[in-house]
């Protein structure tokens, strides 16, 4: 009788605490739903660069993958271009591709920053912003690394060093 | 262990008050008093033996009412507190919330922020107040209904002379001379919808004991409807997002995983008009002006074809057209669009004249799309505009260069170089609203600005909420617990025949007058008096 009642006790305490720990958890994380999980694979999208070759994010398995996203009217984003200019020099044969998305602005506005910084990198405008929602983005910059098999391994918002870039290329050589 | 068998025979539970079965006073705390005290039978509802554990801990915590009372006050007050300034969601969102408090409210502002009163709704330990409640109420509804459930089905007809006695309505009266008597008494009972046990000549009449689940049927009702808050937080069963879209513009609609895209055909602010909409409207109208009649966005609904990533163009099937206004939203795949927000003539193309500054003599006419203007414009003849350098959002940077703060065209500027047959070098003019700068000296040419052309946007609310029929559901258990327990009262008479005297004693959980009119009426004629309210009695003679 006694150690019925501690059962089900028990067992009533246990579905209640698991409903308010349960609604607790997804309150807390609901803001901070990522588009993009470390350790998933990134997801997929396809841009025309200035040059008009296309990319497509999943073409390039076997690859590693520096993604970086900004504006011309971003300060940080402008600073860290030389830096990812430097190593993408170092890192272009071997195996190392750069993407860099601007978030949708004219292409005046983009070339006359590509001529400024002399970027030799592929540079697209993701001119109605979808990839910008399938990846989430709201802080410039930010970039996401992803591995040669297509999964991504680090996101990183805020302006990049000349040491990080270089760490985080060589993290996704393969 | 520790049952207490009355002397009826029956075997009550641990802290049992009044024997469930026959009413005898079992707690010898209770033997002084004049009346028991007959809330829940009088049955264990907590025990305090059950102790020892943490899980038993931690149900008496929850299962007493004073806690409850105690969290539904906390609760209160700091709900309360969430009101004093406005919460997060509602502030202007393009500065940081906490300078907004503090420019705003000031130190108060800043405290109220730092203590998270900013998103107090949400924030966990409100959560954790609504769902202590939900736990009390859980638990202390568990603790009383078992045990009054108990009781009230155990309850015999012939109930101990102590319990009678010891009731509110009691009174002893001589045997009556015939049977007849108790025959009126019977059928006077039965035509007031009295339910009737008899034993041994003894009498038990009760009706409406449906009345006493009413609090517990409000409980589940809360319960389900706490319940359903806590569905929105699962999984698609809660949808609600913003979708800013240009007139033109066609977007994906979000939480249809690319599936839906939907097109801005014209988005229109439509005002009363006296002339058109009668005069009812007129007086109103004079006195306040403008009023708007409608708020719409005719939009095109597509659905996605075949596999794109995002980037690539989709390709797109029209499903329909359809008009979104306030209140008359358009449903998608279980979703809702409505119309919530708009912005006027935001900047989409401007047009300029090459002219010569001097004769006003023009060479043809340029029109810059603001959201991505062409390099080069060729006008033939040997004229031409070249974009230099272009700032949808135009400002002077920390530099004293100029830079644009946004890629939205809210102060267009440009930069342009204008080559004539007279000057195919070119030159260099910067060109932004009401100013012109012309860095390379004095020029020749100028870009006269002619017009502007502005685009509507709309704003729309995605919407989805399947948590809804739950809630209305809780609602209507709640509203149904409340009348079952506020309109109908549980009453029972007793009447037990001892040594040629009528015990007869009454109870009711509410409305004691009606219940003593009904016994005036059931006794009245019979050989046996009307019991008195003891209360009553002891009251006068005070």
């Amino acid at each position: 009788m006694k150690k019925r009642r501690l059962v089900i006790r028990t067992v009533i305490l246990v579905i209640l605490a698991a409903a308010v720990g349960y609604t607790l958890y997804a309150n807390l994380t609901k803001d901070t739903i990522k588009k993009v999980e470390i350790g998933k694979t990134a997801p997929d999208f396809a841009l025309v660069d200035m040059n008009g070759e296309k990319h497509k994010l999943s073409d390039y398995r076997g690859q590693g993958v520096f993604l970086n996203f900004w504006a011309t009217w971003c300060k940080p984003c402008e600073r860290e271009m030389p830096y990812i200019e430097k190593s993408y020099q170092e890192f272009k044969d071997k195996g190392v591709k750069v993407l860099s998305v601007d978030v949708g602005e004219s292409d005046v506005a983009v070339n006359n920053f590509i001529n400024k910084h002399k970027l030799s990198f592929p540079v697209m405008i993701d001119k109605d912003t979808q990839v910008q929602t399938a990846y989430g983005i709201d802080p410039l910059p930010i970039t996401f690394l992803i591995n040669k098999d297509g999964e991504v391994i680090r996101s990183h918002v805020g302006q990049l060093t000349q040491a990080t870039v270089n760490q985080f290329m060589e993290e996704i050589q393969p | 262990m520790n049952e207490v068998k009355c002397e009826c025979g029956h075997v009550n539970p641990h802290g049992t008050v009044l024997c469930e079965s026959c009413g005898k006073i079992l707690e010898e705390t209770e033997i002084d008093k004049k009346l028991v005290d007959m809330r829940y039978e009088g049955s264990a509802r907590r025990s305090q033996t059950y102790n020892k554990t943490i899980i038993d801990k931690i149900w008496n915590f929850f299962s007493s009412v004073k806690v409850g009372v105690w969290l539904i006050v906390i609760t209160l007050l700091s709900s309360i507190f969430g009101t004093i300034l406005p919460q997060v969601m509602y502030i202007p969102q393009n500065i940081p919330a906490l300078e907004h408090y503090e420019t705003e409210y000031g130190w108060f502002g800043k405290l109220y922020y730092q203590l998270g009163f900013h998103d107090l709704y949400s924030s966990w330990w409100y959560l954790l107040l609504i769902a202590s409640i939900g736990v009390s109420l859980v638990i202390c509804s568990l603790d009383r209904v078992i045990p009054l459930y108990r009781a009230l089905s155990k309850q015999r007809v012939s109930r101990h002379e102590g319990f009678l006695k010891r009731q509110r309505i009691y009174g002893v009266s001589d045997l009556p001379e015939s049977e007849e008597d108790f025959a009126t008494i019977h059928n006077k009972l039965k035509s007031k919808r009295y339910k009737i046990r008899e034993e041994e000549g003894d009498i038990l009449a009760e009706k409406n004991r449906f009345s006493r689940w009413g609090p517990y049927v409000n409980h589940v009702g809360l319960i389900i409807f706490l319940l359903g808050g806590m569905l929105r937080f699962v999984p698609g069963m809660y949808v609600d997002q913003t979708l800013w879209i240009r007139e033109g513009e066609t977007k994906a609609i979000p939480e249809t995983d690319d599936q839906y895209y939907l097109k801005n055909n014209q988005f229109i602010v439509e005002l009363y008009d006296k002339e058109k909409d009668g005069e009812v409207f007129e007086q109103a109208l004079d006195r306040a002006g403008g009023v708007v009649k409608t708020y719409q966005a005719n939009v095109t609904l597509y659905e996605k074809k075949g596999d794109t990533v995002p980037g690539e163009e989709p390709e797109l099937e029209k499903v329909k057209d359809a008009e979104i206004r306030v209140n008359e939203p358009l449903k998608v795949n279980g979703l809702a669009l409505y119309q919530v927000d708009y912005k006027l003539n935001e900047l989409h193309e401007m047009s300029f004249a090459l002219q010569n500054k001097e004769t006003g003599e023009e060479f043809g006419d340029v029109t810059v799309d603001l959201s991505n203007p062409d390099k080069l414009y060729d006008l033939g003849d040997g004229y031409s505009v070249e974009v230099k350098s272009y700032f949808p959002d135009f400002e002077f940077n920390a530099e004293g260069e100029p830079a644009t703060k946004s890629r939205v065209p809210n102060n267009p500027a440009f930069v342009f170089e204008m080559k004539s047959p007279n000057k195919p070098e070119g030159e260099v003019s910067f060109v932004a609203i009401q100013e012109t700068i012309e860095p390379l000296g004095d020029n020749e040419y100028k870009m006269a600005f002619k017009g502007v052309e502005t685009k509507n946007v709309s704003g729309l609310t995605v919407r989805k909420d399947m948590t809804l029929w739950i809630l209305g559901l809780g609602g209507l258990i709640f509203m149904i617990g409340v009348v079952q327990g506020a309109y109908w009262n549980h009453r029972r008479i007793w009447i037990r025949r001892i040594d040629g005297k009528v015990w007869i004693a009454g109870h009711t959980n509410k409305n004691w007058h009606g219940l003593k009119r009904e016994l005036e009426g059931i006794f009245d004629g019979t050989g046996i008096d009307v019991p008195k309210d003891q209360l009553e009695e002891e009251a006068r003679k005070g």
